[in-house]
Order: C-alpha cells, then structure tokens, then sequence
C-alpha cells in the first residue's frame, strides 16, 4: 500500500473523502442530539451527563479533533499545492464560473476556513464550558451551570439574537460545503457514475438541508423560548 | 540517371508477398540493436511504422511538427478502414477488395502492392482490436461494420465519426510504449529541413528546432518519410494547416523520383467555402452518404428563390429535387467513389443548379433516412458530424439539408516506391499518403487509413530488414561529414535568403494566389490551355515569391512565418511539377479529368495503351526540366474494363 | 464586425510577457475565431510587426492543437467545441476579447499563445497502452465486447488531448484526460490486463509533473470539447485505489 495516502494526489482526496465522511456522521450524530433539546431539555441533559469527560467521550472528542485537524491540514496542502499547479502567480486576466459548475464546488476551502473559525468559537462556547470544565475537575462553568446543563448552556448563548445570527450564518457555509462535500467524496472514492452523480447530488442536497435545518430548528427555538413564544403549547417545557 | 526496379515478385498475384517474405533477408536481434533509423512524420503510418521498428529492437527516431505525435493528420479521418473480413457475411474477399481497390483507382495502380494491402487489411483491424480501439459494436458484441462509396459490401469498420482518431491514438499507444523503452526517441515541434546522402544512400537528415530555431543533424542507417500528402498546394483544403509536401519535395531534389503528382483527390463532401477569408475547409465524412441523399432542385426557379433566401430547403417537393446520383447511377447511387460524386457536383453546379449564394455547393439530405430511421438512430450514427456541421454553418441538419461541395482532400501521387516501399534513393523509404503505390488515380473511401496501418505495421517492418541486411557492418552514421556541412550549409543559405527579401506580401497572400491557380487550372477539371496556363502563372508568383515576400522575425526563435515561407517555396515548385504531369497525361482517369478525354455521358475517358504507367518524374537541377520515366502497369489478375457504376 | 482584441504576447520561455491591444476590421460573422487570428495576423505582417503566435493544425476540432483561453473561457464561450470551431457569430461587432494562453505551471508558455503541453505525452508514455507487439493478436472478433462497455469506452477515447481540462480547472488538475484513457481501456477486455499497472503509473507521473488534485468541480467536463464525463474520473479514483489497496 506504501505511503499513497500522503504522496499520490488521489491517495490524498481519498484521505479528504474519509475524514469528511467521518465528520458528516458526526454532524449527523450531533444535530440529532441537538434537536433531543428540542422536545426535551432533560432529555438532553441525560445525553450531556452520559457522555461528560467519561473515557469514551473523551476518546471520541480526541479522534473527532484528529478528523478535523486531519481533514484542514489535508485541505491547506491541497490548496496549496492546486494553487501552484494553476501556475501560481501566473493566472488568468479573465476568469469566470462555467454556468453548469456549483458555486460551493470552486469555495470549498473558504468555506472549510469559515467552518473552522465558527468551529472554534463554538467550541468555546459550549466545549469549554462542559467537557473542559469536567476535565479540570471543576463543577461549575463561568455561567454558573453544572457542566452537564447543557440545555441552559443552549438557552443562555442563544437568547442572543446575535449569538443567533453567528450560528446561523455558520449553518448556511456548512451547508454549501456539504451540499459539494457529500458527493464528491463518493466520487473521490470512485463510488459514482454518470447515473449515480444526478442521485447523489440530490441525495447531498436533501441530507445537508436535513442536518442543517435540525441545527437551525433549536437555535430558533431556543431564542424564540427566550422571548416568550411558547409554540401555542406545542413545545412546552 | 536511375533507373525504375519495381522489384515486383515473380508469380500469381496471391502468392508474392508471401514469397517475397521468404525470399528477402532478415536482421539478427543483435544487429537491430546497432541500427538506426529515422521515421519522419507521426501519423498512422509513421506512429505504427516507428512503434514496430522499435519492438523488432532497431534504434528508431521519430520527428514530428506538431507538439505531440498524436496531432498528426491521420486523427481527422472520420469514416472508417477497410478490411476484408466478411463478417457481414456479404461475399467480400481479399479479392474483391483488391479489385475494388484497383477499379476505384481507375486501373493505375500497381496491382502487387494493392493485393498486398488487401491481404494485410484483416490483420491491421486484429492489430487494432488487440490495442483497445474501441470500435463500433453489435449488441452480439462483434463488431459494427458500413458501407463506403466504390464498395457493394460492408467492409469498413469504423468508430463513430472518430475512425482516425482511434487507430492512430491506437498507433501512438504502441509508439508511446517504445518511447518509454527507449527504443524509440520522439521529437515534437522539429521540421525535417533536408535528407542527407552519403555515397548515394539516405544516411541523414537536416531539422529545424520549431521552438528554438536550431539547425540540427541526424544521422541513420536508413530513413522513412511518413509525411502525408501534399494537399495543401490549394492552399484550400481540408488537410491541415501544417500539413505540407517538403520533406518529400526535398527527397526529390535529392533524387527520389516522383510519381503521377496530378493524382489529386477531390473530396465530394465538404462544407463549401463562404468567403475569402477562409483558411481550410471541413470534411463531413463519406459515410454519410450511406444514409445521406444528395440531391439539387429540378427547377431553375427554385434555385433563385433558394439562392435569394426566400425559400427553404425543406420546403422544396419531392418530385421537384434531382437526385442526381441515384439518376445517373442506379447500381451504386449516392455511394458512388468520390471522383464520379465530385465532377456530378460540378456538373449540376456548372449547369446552374448549384445552390448557395455562391452557387457552388448541392444538398445533402437525411430527410428520407430520418423519416425511415428516426432522429435517434442518425443521432447515435452521425452525431458528432452533425454537430459539427452545426457549429461551422449555423444550420441545424436535423431539420435542413447539408449544403456540401468538393474540396481537395487527399493525394494519390507520392513519392515513387518500389514493392519494398523504398524510393530511387537507397536506404530512404515512403509510406501512407506520401508514397503513390496503392490507389491509382482515385482512393476509395477508408483505403487510407488501411494503407497507412499496413505499410507501417506489417509492410515495413519486413522490406526495411532486407536493406538494412546490408549495413550491419556499417558504422553508426557520424554527422561532422561533409555531406551534413554541406546540407546545413544550403538549408541556412536558403533561411538568410528568405528573410533578407523583406517584400510586402505575407506568406499567406502568395500562397492563396497558388491556391488560387491550382484550383482553377489544375483542380477537379483540366484542360491543355488551363495547365499550361497554370505552369506560366505558377513561374510568375514563385518569382514574386522570391523577390517580395515578407518574413517577420528571425530564425532564433519560434517563428510561423519561417516555417510557413519554407513550405510555400515548396509548394510553388511542386504545383508546377502538378500542372507538368497532368499536362503530360492525356487522358481522364479517377481524379484526373481532362475535358477533352470524356465519354459522350460525361465520364472519364481513359487511354490504356498510351497511358497505362506510373508517370515517374526525376529531378534534373535546378532551372532544368524534370525527366520523365514511365513504369509501365502490368494487369494480370484483373481484366482492364471502363469504370461502371451504373448497374 | 469590428473588435479590439487584447493578446497575450511573450517572446519566449523565459520572458514576462503582458497583453498588447489591437483592432481588427471587417471581419465576416461567419469566420472562424483562428481566421479572425489569420487577418489580424496578415495585418501586422504588412506593417512589418511580428505576427502572433498561436498553436493550431487541423481546424476541425480533433487534432487538439489549439489551445487558447478567450473571455475567460478555455476555447471560448462556446459548449463542445475548440477553439478553431469558435465562430465571430458568437461575438458583437465592437465586442473588446481578452485571449490568453493555457495557464498550469505544468503547461509552460513557449510563445505568446502557444504552450508546452509534452506533459500530456509523458502521462501516457508512462502507462497509456496495452502492451501488444505488432502482429500475434488475436482475431478481432474472437472477444465479444458488450456494445455498453465498447460505447462507453469510445466516449472516453474521444479525448483530443487539447488541455482544455487543465486549463480551465481551478486546480490545473489532469485528472479528466488521465481518467479519459485509464477508463476507456479499463472498459476493454484488452486493456483490463494491466489496468492497476496503468492507473498507478499514469497517476504517479501525472503527480510528478506538478499536475493539481481534483476538487470535482465539474469544471473540466463543462469545458470539455468532447464532452468527457467526470464519472470517468470516478472510475480512475475506484481503478487506482483498488490497485492500492491490493498492494
């Protein structure tokens, strides 16, 4: 197999094409859980207390920042190296996007560059104030909730229409990456053709604009709970 | 002066090449390594010539102008190959295409190469196969094949409009394998300047770096020029830009004889010309005449309505359209070989039916074929043509007829060869389109690109051993002779000569004034007056050449207009030696057609007992007339009989 | 039609080079784009200036020689086409046309318009052929080959080997001429042989000539004369990773 997976240009989208699809079930993963704080927050407390600094979260947020590192670094070098490729300082007078070729396609580094400073500001957020705060050994974050509450951690951040507006903005390039992420990695590891590309671009389109609206479903909820909208008692926690 | 050795064998025509085989020598594998040999031109004769020499373990060179050898001409040869194959199960044989090969070159062809070629065709299409040329199938799985005009069977097979393309990038695939062995060693972007002779024998030849601008020598034990036709004397036409008749002219003044060059093919389906600012002109494949009816109106009247654009094509009735072909030729109709198609095109346009503003171009029509077939069936036939024809006409064929006229397209005459493919140089060999062996005075429809594969893969290969048989004791070539001083010296005088004329006119501008007189004197119709009217006027402008052309920049350089200018001052030469041949040829054969020599219906007449050999022209110096040598055409397995492709 | 053309003009390998700006007059609709060149050409000839230099040969779309990068387009603002079927019906009379060469630092400009493209060779020298020797074949009828996969495979091989995909993709990534061969022989029972040596080796040469990566854009296809798909390159990905992974 040798080293394919760091020299071959291939070898390395397949590597771009793995880790994205790990952080995609990963996405998956978080937005159900997010969207449990919507029907209850308890519920979600339970899942926040379950997973806490134990071994195996601890271990999961660890492989999970690996994916992440793994799939920016692959990215900055790959960009790098398609930049000089393209000739470097030498481009084009004129340039413009063929009509038939996705906006999201030619931006996927400026996107991923915009995911990650959202990814670290949301990591502050809220990854700093649970499992960190756990992880010094401390029983209550700088809010003065349990490191386990991460329903109030939700409702004190997004009763901020800011805070809402950040997040939401943040949803929106997630979503343009995964609408090209999704499908291009099943090209990336050769599952596709010229049937297929149609399905799975549509399959792309739907499953990100699933995953993002349930991201989206409790940032509003929550901020329109913290102004009093009460859903005419439909959710009423 | 040399004399003509065809070096035809001996014996009943199905069993020469087969004897011959056995009779010429061979080199050990040991010895093959120390020989070397150049191939200039890469297309489908040069690619499957170099790629064979180069697994048989001889030290082979490659030359092409273009940046990569796949560019060569070869790559726009739409229709398809030839091969006997009979899969269709249709009666074909090695001979009938022979023979069909010899008729359709209205008997001025040399019977033992065309059998040879027959012969061979089954293997070249094996050959292809086994490289991954993706030939048309059946839904069986076997392969596709068509009809071309001059044929009653189906015998070509094809790749969609892309035939040429798929065997020479098949061709350039087994190149490409021996470039990366190292047998072969490929030089894009170099112009082959002048062949050099060393004691009588090809040994050299002299190249111009296209990007650099450097003179450089090579040296070898033998060398073959696959460099094409010379077409391109019309300056219209539809070889390529670059395509060009140097290195074979150069060869000639060197002593390598000539033959029959007012061969010229007229191809009977191109888009016509639309203005004076045109550079080239298009082929729409042959093949569309298998489905295609070609047709001008019956009627004077709608000619002018047609001309001023008040009525459409379509809107023309059935009964009032001439289908010409079909009227004239019942037995093959539409699909008659391209000379007979191309002078009934000038026939109705020089009768006034001619329908484009110009009034030089007839319909070609899919209507009845699409109404038989459907939309979908032409579609998956002749897609990529029709979209091509889109592209340069704005007219969608779908709905409308394709307005069509005859343009040179391919040369018969060559370079003269004999049965081992080697000119009346020793050591310097032609094959494909420069050579004049195989078709006559017409090529059928996809015998080119069966002509280039066989020489280059299977014919070659075989003949080229038996010289060089002879020079396993030869040293390799040094290139600090005299004989290379000599020939750099001459190619860089004639380079200085160029650029110090600094005259008014571009290259350009000379060479459609050539064009212009070919055309007109030496084209699809000749006459005596027209051709000596044609060799004055070709003196006059070869002398404005010389005295007012103006070539920009230097030669240390990459420089269009050097290349250019050398391969015009060629030209003017050779359009002279055309006009000289046809003149000389006092008879109409296949795509020579002198208007005194007709048959009271139109057709060409020809004169079998004058004229039955190969007009061989040699080079007697400059400012001399070239001699004239006749090699006389033997017919023995074929009874001579007048062209009908009436019934 | 009148147009102001702006050009890219470099003497050599070596030097900068920057655009100049020209006029050409009365130019027939109805030309080809190369024909325009032509004219604009013979004009500078005759004021003595030095004609542009720009790649082309068969002017009908095959040979794959031209090579140029006009209005931001790579053989123009036209589907399915080179640059030599690109016809000035496409523009307006006093349009101003900006044309450039090929840009990929793999396709070095030679002169003004023309480029070096002897990478493309190199690709295929290193793996782009069934390993046949001339004659000892089989009868070419002796495997049938579905109609499917032979159909399949010409789509791929009608590659000219312009650039275009190169030079129009943001990452002047060879992926959808590498994938074109690769897929069009994997297709073939013939080329199936020595498929994983192919892939590998046209990959690793592609690699070396400082070709980019494939971001699946799409960008290529789009541009593509001939209308290669990108699930070839699809195929290309499956073919070199399954010769990987068996390593």
């Amino acid at each position: 197999m040798g080293n394919f997976l760091t020299s071959s240009s291939i070898g390395k989208k397949f590597v771009m094409s793995i880790s994205g699809c790990f952080l995609l079930l990963f996405l998956i993963f978080h937005m159900v859980m997010n969207a449990t704080a919507v029907i209850s927050p308890e519920a979600y407390n339970v899942i926040c207390a379950f997973l806490g600094a134990n071994w195996y979260a601890v271990a999961g947020t660890a492989v999970l920042a690996l994916g992440v590192l793994v799939h920016f670094l692959y990215a900055l070098i790959l960009t790098f190296q398609n930049w000089k490729a393209r000739g470097g300082v030498k481009r084009y007078a004129v340039t413009k996007k063929e009509d038939s070729v996705s906006w999201s396609s030619k931006n996927m580094f400026v996107l991923g560059c915009i995911i990650v400073v959202g990814l670290i500001v949301h990591l502050y957020n809220f990854w700093y104030n649970m499992m960190f705060v756990e992880l010094v050994g401390q029983h209550q974050n700088a809010m003065g909730f349990a490191p386990t509450d991460g329903a109030s951690l939700i409702m004190y951040h997004f009763a901020s229409i800011v805070w809402v507006i950040v997040y939401l903005v943040w949803f929106v390039a997630i979503w343009f990456h995964l609408t090209h992420g999704m499908w291009s990695m099943m090209q990336t590891v050769g599952w596709n053709n010229k049937i297929w590309l149609k399905r799975l671009k549509v399959i792309a389109n739907v499953l990100s604009t699933l995953i993002m609206l349930g991201f989206a479903v409790t940032v509003i909820v929550y901020y329109l709970k913290s102004v009093g909208f009460d859903f005419f008692g439909l959710i009423s926690w | 002066m040399a004399t003509l050795d065809s070096k035809i064998p001996q014996g009943p025509v199905e069993s020469k090449w087969s004897k011959h085989k056995a009779d010429i020598k061979v080199v050990s594998p040991a010895n093959k390594r120390k020989l070397d040999i150049i191939v200039i031109g890469t297309g489908l004769g040069g690619a499957s010539a170099a790629a064979s020499l180069g697994e048989l373990g001889y030290n082979v060179k490659i030359f092409c102008i273009s940046d990569s050898p796949r560019r060569a001409h070869s790559i726009a040869a739409q229709g398809g190959i030839n091969a006997a194959k009979n899969y269709q199960n249709d009666n074909d044989s090695v001979y009938r295409l022979f023979y069909d090969t010899i008729k359709g070159g209205d008997y001025r062809a040399r019977e033992a190469n065309v059998y040879r070629l027959a012969e061979v065709s089954n293997n070249i299409i094996d050959q292809c196969v086994a490289q991954g040329v993706p030939f048309a199938r059946d839904y069986g799985g076997l392969l596709d094949n068509r009809s071309f005009g001059g044929a009653q069977v189906s015998r070509t097979f094809y790749a969609r409009g892309q035939t040429g393309q798929q065997l020479l990038l098949g061709a350039y695939a087994a190149l490409n394998r021996q470039i990366a062995a190292g047998s072969v060693k490929s030089f894009p972007r170099h112009e082959i300047l002048d062949i050099v002779l060393v004691d009588g024998k090809a040994r050299g030849v002299i190249a111009r770096d296209l990007v650099t601008g450097e003179i450089k020598r090579f040296g070898a034990h033998a060398v073959v020029m696959a460099t094409g036709g010379y077409g391109n004397v019309f300056f219209l036409s539809t070889n390529a830009m670059n395509s060009n008749g140097s290195a074979a002219w150069r060869a000639f003044k060197k002593g390598a004889m000539f033959a029959n060059p007012c061969f010229t093919q007229i191809h009977p389906t191109c888009i016509p010309v639309h203005g004076t600012q045109q550079s080239k002109l298009t082929l729409m494949s042959e093949s569309l005449r298998n489905d295609g009816r070609i047709w001008v109106p019956k009627n004077k009247k709608d000619v002018e309505l047609l001309r001023a654009n008040l009525i459409k094509p379509s809107e023309i009735a059935e009964e009032d359209r001439d289908y010409y072909l079909e009227r004239r030729y019942p037995a093959f109709g539409n699909l008659v070989p391209r000379d007979v198609a191309s002078r009934a095109a000038k026939e109705r346009c020089d009768a006034g039916f001619g329908v484009n503003e110009t009034g030089l171009a007839v319909f070609l029509d899919f209507k009845t074929a699409i109404e038989r077939l459907g939309a979908d069936v032409i579609r998956a036939r002749y897609g990529n043509l029709f979209q091509m024809y889109e592209k340069i006409t704005d007219v969608n064929p779908y709905e409308e007829p394709m307005m069509i006229y005859p343009a040179v397209h391919y040369t018969m005459g060559g370079t003269w060869v004999d049965y081992n493919l080697m000119t009346t140089i020793p050591g310097l060999y032609a094959i494909g389109e420069a050579n004049f062996s195989d078709h006559g005075a017409n090529r059928l429809g996809a015998s080119a690109l069966m002509q280039g594969l066989a020489d280059g893969y299977f014919v070659l290969p075989y003949t080229i051993g038996d010289y060089l048989s002879h020079e396993i004791q030869s040293p390799k070539v040094k290139t600090d002779t005299p004989e290379f001083d000599e020939a750099e010296k001459a190619i860089k005088d004639k380079i200085e000569r160029l650029f110090a004329i600094k005259g008014k006119q571009s290259v350009d501008d000379i060479h459609k004034k050539l064009g212009h007189i070919m055309w007109e004197y030496v084209g699809m119709a000749r006459t005596k007056e027209s051709l000596e009217k044609a060799i004055s006027e070709i003196k006059a402008v070869r002398e404005e050449f010389w005295k007012d052309v103006r070539v920009t920049g230097t030669n240390n350089e990459f420089n269009q207009e050097l290349e250019k200018a050398l391969r015009v001052a060629d030209f003017l030469e050779l359009g002279e030696l055309m006009a000289k041949d046809a003149l000389n040829r006092n008879e109409s054969c296949g795509g020579h057609f002198r208007e005194e020599y007709q048959t009271p219906e139109g057709e060409a007449l020809r004169d079998d007992e004058n004229y039955s050999y190969v007009a061989v022209w040699e080079y007697e110096g400059e400012g001399k007339e070239p001699q004239l040598h006749k090699e006389p055409l033997k017919f023995e397995a074929i009874k001579v009989a007048q062209r009908n492709y009436k019934d | 039609m009148n147009l102001t053309l702006k050009i890219w003009r470099q003497k050599d390998a070596k030097s900068k080079g920057g655009f100049e700006t020209f006029k050409v007059e009365d130019v027939s609709p109805d030309t080809s784009f190369l024909e325009m060149l032509d004219i604009l050409n013979n004009d500078l000839i005759h004021e003595g200036k030095e004609p542009i230099v720009f790649d082309h040969d068969c002017r009908e779309g095959i040979c794959g020689m031209c090579s140029l990068h006009i209005n931001g387009f790579a053989h123009g603002p036209d589907t399915e086409i080179t640059t030599c079927q690109l016809h000035m019906r496409k523009f307006k009379d006093g349009d101003t046309i900006t044309i450039e060469p090929w840009r990929s630092s793999a396709f070095p400009v030679i002169k003004d318009l023309a480029v070096d493209r002897s990478a493309f060779d190199k690709i295929l020298q290193a793996g782009g052929f069934v390993s046949v020797n001339t004659g000892g074949v089989p009868d070419a009828n002796s495997i049938p080959i579905p109609k499917k996969d032979a159909d399949e495979s010409m789509d791929a091989a009608a590659c000219i080997g312009c650039g275009a995909c190169v030079a129009t993709c943001k990452n002047g990534s060879a992926m959808l001429f590498v994938a074109a061969r690769v897929s069009s022989l994997a297709k073939l029972p013939q080329g199936k042989v020595e498929g994983a040596r192919r892939a590998k080796a046209m990959v690793a040469k592609m690699d070396e000539l400082g070709f980019g990566s494939c971001t699946n854009t799409q960008a290529c296809e789009s541009q593509c004369p001939k209308l290669i798909s990108i699930s070839h390159i699809a195929r290309l990905n499956r073919e070199f990773l399954k010769a990987k992974f068996r390593d």
